[in-house]
């Protein structure tokens, strides 16, 4: 029989153990899924997970594809460990592309190679904007954030659409709702000549290291760490609670906002009424997964990206729905969140309890 | 307006406000538990493709709306377990849950895009219904729209008039106090998420056997989420949330109409307004700190772990 025991101390071991558990059963999940979709699961996992990162070109559309993720995963994660639930990443994504997308459609003629820096200080503006709306509505009304800044997700999902459909849609586009595609000046550069593997990847890198300097280095990360950890401790300490709210709404919208500019200027070239296949959201099974860590973060980032590849090549290759992307993706957070109880429990099978014992 | 225009008006609005009932009624239980699910949109969505597919399936709505309501418990059972038995982060595990719909909804739905279905039949009452206004307006709606009314007034009497409804506030209040006294605090959380999943689902089924009889991916475009604003709208009481969720349905059907009538505005900005509605809706609400401090079950949200 099974038995569950708290554990004295929580196992360090376990905090690295449970997102490998957690991993190898979603495999196993995902493999029964195919075999009731009627696939070889041996196959469709390798067409999943080996095929899409077994070429050069497959690891650099790795890393592109982590590089949002991680931007964003990065903030979230600063505001999960205060405590602040910023779930609306995917609206401030979507802004800072309408912003950094903006910039690059006034130059239509490109100018300098600088433009493009510019583009991404738009973006990461605009981000910083939106996720200003649910700060504010926390910090002066005491409006829930989980709320508020799901609700302005879908505002600027529709906003985007209004752009692309009305003022800025290409007049040369064949009526397609699409903008004019940007000018080389105002795009990211490509760091490898035939893929799509651009400037934004050493950036999220740069982000992440940011980020560890922040949590582990600086009185900052510290404050955010005690506040989330006990609020009350922290306001007694002489933390203002509203600041840190302030604080990482505003750092996590930037950085959101500077994943959408990425993903504009960079493989998309153009504002399109849709931009990301769920980043955002997606990002936050990449925090959680590298447990609000940026080592961690960096790891959880290029697996996640991992299940957008794989996704994109069980849909050509074995015409599954694009769904099983969000359906692996969904099923790694709940296994993950399952194997954390692992940290603090063990698992034992058998016996009668040692204190039971004469 | 004439009278009819008006009657269709609040018929429209009723279509709207149903599925926004339903869930948020479900959620008010949960969350007087002291359990935060936050993955309502996800148990919408599942129990919305469920219907769907056992409708078309099987060719009966009874037979739909039952799955669908077993579905989004199962859902919720899930969420249960993770949340009650394994202690994990409720909020997490909500975004967890609705991340799995979405996908999972998506997944199972495939086979029915753009599949028709006859929508959820109009009970109509001899006599009655044929009444001019007050016949359509009172009298000629479907079965989950009465349902979803009488659960307003069962839940009310539940809460206030009997002693497992005080049982189920003193577990939200204080489950260390409910605990003590010998309540079997984690099986009622879990009897109050898994009834929670059930509303979720059958909002879902609502949504696609009536609302817009037809299953697209993403349906719910945000119902449940705006289901748990309506509860904090509300403040966890049922007669306020019958309001809050015929409001919210005006103003989807008052977007709509200016829509159809060709108001001088892009449609996309008309759209935004249910969401918009439910931002504002909730900074003025939640402006009175007090009184949502008194009103929010103290233990909203918080891990219970009983003494070894």
């Amino acid at each position: 029989m099974l038995r569950l025991e708290a554990r004295r101390e929580p196992s360090q071991a376990m905090v690295f153990g449970a997102p490998l558990i957690a991993v190898g059963l979603t495999l196993l999940a995902g493999s029964l899924l195919f075999g009731a979709l009627g696939h070889d699961p041996v196959t469709a996992l390798r067409v999943f997970f080996v095929e899409p990162i077994s070429t050069a070109n497959g690891l650099a559309e790795l890393c592109l594809k982590a590089t949002p993720l991680a931007l964003c995963a990065i903030g979230l994660a600063i505001g999960f460990r205060a405590g602040v639930w910023n779930i609306g990443a995917e609206g401030q994504l979507v802004v800072g592309a309408i912003a950094g997308g903006g910039v690059a459609l006034l130059f239509p003629q490109g100018g300098s190679a600088g433009l493009v820096g510019l583009a991404a200080l738009a973006g990461a503006a605009g981000g910083l904007a939106w996720a200003a709306i649910p700060a504010w509505l926390r910090t002066r009304f005491n409006a829930n954030e989980i709320l508020t800044s799901l609700m302005l997700t879908y505002v600027a999902g529709l906003l985007l659409q209004y752009l692309v459909i009305g003022p800025w849609k290409d007049p040369m586009g064949f009526n397609f709702p699409q903008s004019r595609t940007f000018h080389r000046d105002t795009m990211l550069p490509i760091l490898l000549e035939g893929s799509r593997l651009n400037l934004g990847a050493p950036i999220a890198l740069l982000a992440i290291l940011a980020g560890w300097l922040l949590l582990s280095r600086s009185l900052l990360g510290f404050q955010v760490r005690v506040v989330g950890l006990a609020p009350a401790a922290g306001v007694y300490a002489g933390f203002a609670p509203k600041s840190i709210v302030w604080f990482t709404l505003l750092l996590s919208g930037a950085l959101a906002g500077l994943a959408g500019a990425f993903e504009v200027v960079g493989p998309i070239g153009q504002l399109l009424p849709s931009i990301s296949p769920g980043y955002g959201f997606t990002a936050i099974i990449v925090a959680f997964l590298g447990r609000l860590h940026p080592i961690g973060i960096l790891i959880a980032s290029l697996l996640v990206a991992l299940t957008y590849l794989g996704g994109e090549a069980g849909q050509i290759l074995l015409r599954l729905p694009i769904a099983a992307t969000g359906v692996f993706q969904g099923l790694l957070l709940f296994f993950l969140l399952a194997c954390d109880f692992l940290i603090r429990y063990r698992i034992r099978i058998g016996g009668r309890h040692r204190e039971a014992a004469p | 307006m004439s009278v009819d225009l008006l009657a269709a008006v609040v018929t429209a609005m009723t279509l709207a406000a149903t599925p926004l009932l339903l869930a948020a009624i479900g959620e008010v239980v949960t969350e007087k538990a002291g359990v935060l699910n936050l993955g309502v949109e996800g148990m919408m969505l599942i129990g919305a493709v469920v219907a769907f597919a056992a409708t078309s399936l099987s060719g009966s709505a009874s037979v739909g709306i039952l799955s669908a309501a077993l579905a989004g418990a199962a859902m919720a059972l899930l969420f249960a377990v993770l949340a009650l038995t394994l202690l994990a982060n409720q909020v997490a595990t909500g975004l967890a849950l609705t991340i799995l719909g979405i996908g999972l909804s998506a997944l199972i739905g495939k086979p029915f895009v753009g599949t028709p279905l006859p929508r959820l039949p109009q009970l109509s009452i001899p006599g009655l219904s044929d009444l001019p206004f007050v016949g359509p307006v009172l009298f000629g709606h479907d079965a989950l729209v009465y349902f979803s009314v009488a659960a307003v007034f069962g839940l009310w009497w539940f809460l206030e008039k009997t002693r497992w409804g005080l049982i189920l506030r003193a577990v939200g209040e204080s489950h260390d106090s409910a605990h003590a006294i010998g309540y079997p605090v984690i099986a009622i959380r879990y009897g109050a998420t898994v009834f929670g999943g059930a509303l979720a689902g059958i909002a879902g089924a609502y949504l696609s056997l009536a609302y817009t009889p037809m299953w697209a991916e993403n349906m719910t475009a945000g119902r449940g989420w705006i289901a748990l604003a309506l509860v904090v709208f509300a403040t966890w009481r049922p007669f306020r949330t019958l309001a809050g969720a015929y409001i919210f349905g005006g103003v989807t059907i008052a977007q709509l109409h200016l829509q159809g009538h060709g108001f001088d505005v892009p449609s996309q900005f008309l759209s935004m307004l249910p969401y918009l509605a439910t931002v504002l809706v909730l900074a003025l609400i939640s402006r009175d700190a007090t009184r949502i401090r008194l009103n929010t079950p103290a233990c909203l949200g918080q891990p219970f772990k009983p003494a070894q």
